[in-house]
């Protein structure tokens, strides 16, 4: 495959993943207990891209000696769950991450 | 109620704040297409075309691990299936509309503009409210393409060493700072990120996020229908 057979072939199931259930589901499918179970989706989905990034190293193993990201995630989560603010939780994460990685 | 121009500013002052990571995002993203042999004119039209910035690095990874086709095109499937459950949040909101504004707010239906039109249209009923979704899609458009374009532009001038990946589950965190306060969200947060840590390397296809977000969903589903007994 070319690489822009390649990048068309992406482009398209990304597409679809993202039109798919906007063009098939209907309103009338939905029922208080769906809209209950459904507001957990981004409760549900992105830990799963927030804790492989911090407890997993480059090649993919868990690292949790030694590993500064760990720290300062919870930082940031502190900070966020005092302040509510988003650019304070995401500074306050960079910040400490370069402090431990730079200054200790 | 307010006009469509409004409610689309909205959009933008909402998703602003967590636009400020993307920029190193696309920066890194940029820098590596071209690291792993991609022309500059491939590496915009990847940036256009998928316009997903987590399944284009893992594209980019696999690409340079010498994988087939087909490993590459179902991976970044899977890596992008989180959206069937966003389009299942949004589908709601925006089953009255015509054909094409729903092809033109899947395009824009990205993680950051999804979590915060989600919350909008809870709080809004105007039939118009979907244009909150496109203005914060059409802002994180414009700052993914221009810091992709950067990225191919700057090269290897921003050092590794500053560990820029990082704000990238930084954002994810602080989407979720209104979640540490609720027993159920906490445990939901917990199962989630265990199974997908845990599944790195042992689901196929780098599928882990999808099944681990069903995993979660699971959890949610189950813990809430125990509150509802007690009730």
């Amino acid at each position: 495959m070319s690489d822009w057979a390649l990048i068309v072939s992406c482009g398209i199931i990304t597409f679809l993943t993202r039109f798919s259930m906007i063009a098939l589901l209907k309103k009338e499918m939905f029922n208080d207990r769906a809209r209950q179970v459904l507001s957990y989706v981004p409760t549900a989905i992105f830990p799963a891209i927030i804790f492989p990034a911090i407890f997993l190293d480059d090649t993919g193993l868990i690292q949790i000696e030694d590993n500064p990201k760990i720290l300062a995630a919870v930082i940031a989560m502190i900070i966020g769950i005092m302040t509510k603010n988003i650019l304070a939780t995401i500074f306050s994460g960079l910040a400490s991450y370069w402090f431990l990685i730079f200054v200790v | 109620m307010k006009s469509n121009l409004q409610v689309f500013i909205k959009g933008i002052i909402d998703v602003s704040p967590f636009m400020i990571p993307v920029v190193p995002f696309g920066l890194i993203f940029g820098i590596l297409a071209i690291d792993v042999g991609f022309s500059p004119l491939a590496t915009m039209g990847m940036s256009l075309i998928i316009f997903g910035g987590a399944s284009q690095i893992v594209l980019l990874q696999l690409f340079s691990g010498g994988a087939s086709s087909l490993i590459i095109v179902s991976s970044v499937g899977a890596v992008n299936s989180r959206h069937l459950l966003y389009g299942a949040v949004i589908s709601e909101h925006v089953s009255d509309l015509r054909l094409i504004w729903k092809i033109i707010i899947s395009y824009f239906l990205i993680d950051q503009a999804f979590a915060l039109s989600n919350e909008y249209f809870k709080k809004n009923q105007d039939r118009n409210k979907y244009f909150h979704l496109i203005g914060g899609g059409v802002t994180c458009w414009v700052i993914w393409q221009s810091s992709t374009f950067l990225g191919i532009i700057l090269g290897e001038a921003i050092p590794e060493k500053l560990g820029l990946n990082f704000a990238v589950p930084l954002t994810f965190l602080a989407l979720l700072v209104n979640d540490f306060r609720k027993v159920i969200n906490v445990i939901v947060i917990i199962i989630s990120g265990l199974v997908a840590t845990l599944g790195y390397n042992l689901i196929p296809y780098k599928s882990y996020v999808i099944v681990a977000g069903l995993t979660g969903l699971c959890v949610a589903w189950i813990l809430t229908n125990k509150i509802k007994k007690y009730e």
